[in-house]
């Protein structure tokens, strides 16, 4: 009812900077997140899992040194049965960190009846949803170069090589990617803080979200291919028709978006996803490793696509978090 | 004249066809203690909210210190200091901490907000505690940091919605008694309570709402004089072998109304101090005079009569 009157009113000229504020909400938020023990305990589970992985991929990688162009990358895919490799582990723990860091930023306030005391201050709103998104993507990029720090700097110690300029530039970007596909996660969470009122709502919800693009989705991408583009006669076009349906379907998960960036870093023998036909292999050499601009060329939708996410899941929590009324 | 601080025209704030506060019309001198007056679901928090810009008024306009909340927040909220109904601390921060951070938000450079911090928390009493986690803290605690809080913005205007609410009697005395010293400071305040009889002390104008509608406006005496009919109401207590002593306290001069609520009990509504000739009514027509005394008019008084008149169709 409130949203009906508000939306009727012509929109009004405000003064002052829509960012007033703004560093001093990052600069609290990021200071609760680095002493609170939820990110204690995540951010010990992640570096058990990197010592470990690491650890067990160098056992493997020992002999390799010297003949592999991309050891230090391997780091990071190397598994050892029964544990998965180290960016397997990342998609999951990425997004727990996120959820962790996001679901009660907002709820949080109104719960603690701190958002009118804040929200009386000289602050927009604007600054104070963007400064608690910054303060977790802050927080995320710092938890996350300390990894990837700890990572190389084992490598160094237990391979006794130092990574070459190339996989370092691979490395760096894979970092990026992973910060970003952490951005969506927070905007996933920072939207649900937003938009129900108990805080154990909004985690479920977020987790719920996960789940659903890690295990159904896929599932659904194949289902819907098949009433899509259903393969009657058999035609190898109907066949690739279908593959591609799946597989762009798959690529509004956020999941297939990052692995995918994932493996265009860090196997840089990568020159597509999906089905690689005969004709787009012609003059390539079969296995040679892509040079980094062009592995980033492959990637590159996939990366522009985990921001405009992130961006578009902002935006939503913003609107919401506008148009709400403080009485607490 | 003094000057204008505050100023409502025809301020009206619909949820549907609900309508939460209609009409209002308000104007706030400097250095002014107004409360904001009337049961619960008055209307008196959402009035609140609107001065502040925290809710977009659905018609009507506002003036704070000659800005408009809703085109200018930043400014407005920069000199207006707010004490919600229910305030909440962040619990894991020391009482130093939390106020910090409402100083980084203001933009007070670090120096002087180390100092006012400092002077906010000596004057509340709280230097003691200042390390202290706020979780720790009493009702009452929390209530005079939120008010230190708001000395640390010094503001020209402050706002404080149900200040009393949850605290006990003496630590409700002494909060409105700080809040009596900010006069000093030329500060102008607003404040909201149900509870009439607690903050009419304090108040210089009180503003008595009922349903949406600010039904009457003015200092406590004055609202007494026009609704009380007398703004004195003197108690007497004395025996009487017949109806006389009623009947002479009748008599007075000046005398509006006698009620006898009890056997050897009249309360005497006068247009001006009569206690002196009451006395002597007493004891002129035979009375025992035991006790005399002069009741301030109360809020609460005023406002069931004024209901009861609206009811009985003596207004409107
Ligand atoms: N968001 C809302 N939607 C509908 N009605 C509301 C909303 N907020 C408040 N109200 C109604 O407005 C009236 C005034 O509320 P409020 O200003 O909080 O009263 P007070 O502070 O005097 O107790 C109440 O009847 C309340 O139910
Ligand atoms: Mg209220």
């Amino acid at each position: 009812m409130a949203l009906a009157t508000e939306t009727l009113r012509p929109a009004r000229v405000r003064e002052g900077s829509p960012w007033t504020g703004l560093w001093a909400v990052v600069a609290k938020d990021m200071a609760d997140h680095l002493t609170s023990t939820r990110m204690r305990i995540l951010e010990l589970l992640i570096v058990l899992t990197a010592v470990g992985t690491v650890f067990a991929a160098t056992e493997n990688l020992r002999d390799t040194v010297g003949q592999d162009r991309f050891l230090f990358l391997r780091l990071f895919t190397t598994g050892q049965e029964p544990l998965p490799a180290f960016i397997g582990f990342l998609s999951f723990l990425v997004p727990l960190l996120a959820i962790g860091l996001a679901f009660d930023a907002i709820n949080g306030e109104f719960n603690r009846r701190t958002m009118s005391r804040v929200l009386a201050q000289p602050i927009y709103r604007d600054a104070l949803l963007l400064g608690k998104f910054l303060a977790g993507l802050f927080t995320l990029s710092l938890v996350l170069t300390a990894i990837w720090l700890l990572i190389i700097g084992m490598g160094i110690l237990r391979l006794g090589v130092p990574p070459g300029g190339e996989e370092v530039g691979r490395l760096l970007f894979f970092l990026l990617a992973t910060i970003f596909y952490g951005g969506i996660w927070l905007g996933v969470a920072l939207l649900c803080s937003t938009v129900f009122r108990q805080t154990a709502t909004a985690a479920l919800t977020a987790l719920a979200v996960w789940l659903f693009f890690i295990i159904f989705w896929g599932m659904l991408a194949n289902l819907a291919a098949r009433t899509l583009a259903p393969v009657q006669l058999g035609t190898p076009q109907e066949i690739i028709a279908q593959v591609e349906t799946s597989q762009a379907l798959a690529r509004l998960s956020p999941n297939t978006l990052y692995v995918e960036a994932t493996i265009g870093l860090l196997n840089p023998s990568t020159r597509s996803f999906g089905l690689v036909l005969p004709t787009q292999l012609q003059g390539a050499l079969l296995g040679a490793p892509l040079p980094l601009d062009q592995s980033l060329i492959l990637i590159w939708p996939q990366l522009t696509a985990l921001i405009a996410i992130t961006i578009l899941l902002f935006a939503l929590s913003y609107v919401i978090f506008q148009r709400q009324e403080i009485r607490a | 004249m003094v000057e204008v601080v505050l100023e409502t025209q025809n301020l009206t704030k619909r949820y549907g066809d609900f309508v939460a506060v209609n009409n209002l019309n308000l104007v706030l001198g400097s250095g002014q203690v107004f409360g904001l007056l009337g049961p619960n679901g008055a209307g008196k928090t959402t009035s609140i909210l609107m001065l502040l810009g925290l809710t977009e008024p659905t018609s009507g306009f506002v003036r704070v210190l000659g800005l408009d909340p809703t085109r200018n927040p930043l400014a407005v909220k920069a000199r207006v200091g707010y004490l919600p109904d229910q305030i909440g601390f962040y619990d894991e921060l020391t009482a130093r901490e939390n106020l910090g951070y409402i100083a980084r938000l203001n933009g007070i450079s670090r120096p002087e907000a180390k100092r006012r911090i400092e002077a906010a928390l000596e004057r509340m009493g709280l230097a003691e505690v200042a390390e202290k986690r706020v979780r720790t803290f009493s009702r009452g605690m929390r209530q005079r940091l939120g008010l230190a809080e708001l000395l640390l913005k010094q503001p020209r205007i402050i706002i404080m919605d149900e200040p009393t609410l949850g605290l006990d009697p003496e630590a409700a005395r002494d909060f409105l008694n700080l809040i009596r010293e900010l006069k000093n400071d030329n500060i102008t305040v607003l404040l909201s309570s149900h509870m009439l009889h607690q903050v009419q002390a304090v108040c210089d104008r009180v503003g008595l709402f009922h349903k949406g509608v600010m039904v009457l406006e003015g200092s406590v005496p004055e609202l007494a004089r026009n609704v009380l009919g007398g703004a004195y109401r003197i108690h007497v207590q004395a025996e009487s072998r017949n109806g006389d002593v009623e009947h002479a306290l009748q008599g007075l001069p000046g005398v509006l109304a006698v009620q006898r609520p009890a056997a050897s009990q009249y309360v005497v509504e006068a247009a001006h101090d009569l206690r002196a000739e009451a006395a002597q009514a007493v004891i002129q027509a035979g009375g025992r005079l035991a006790a005399l005394d002069m009741a301030e008019p109360s809020l609460d008084d005023i406002y069931t009569r004024y209901f009861q008149e609206v009811q009985h169709g003596a207004r409107n």
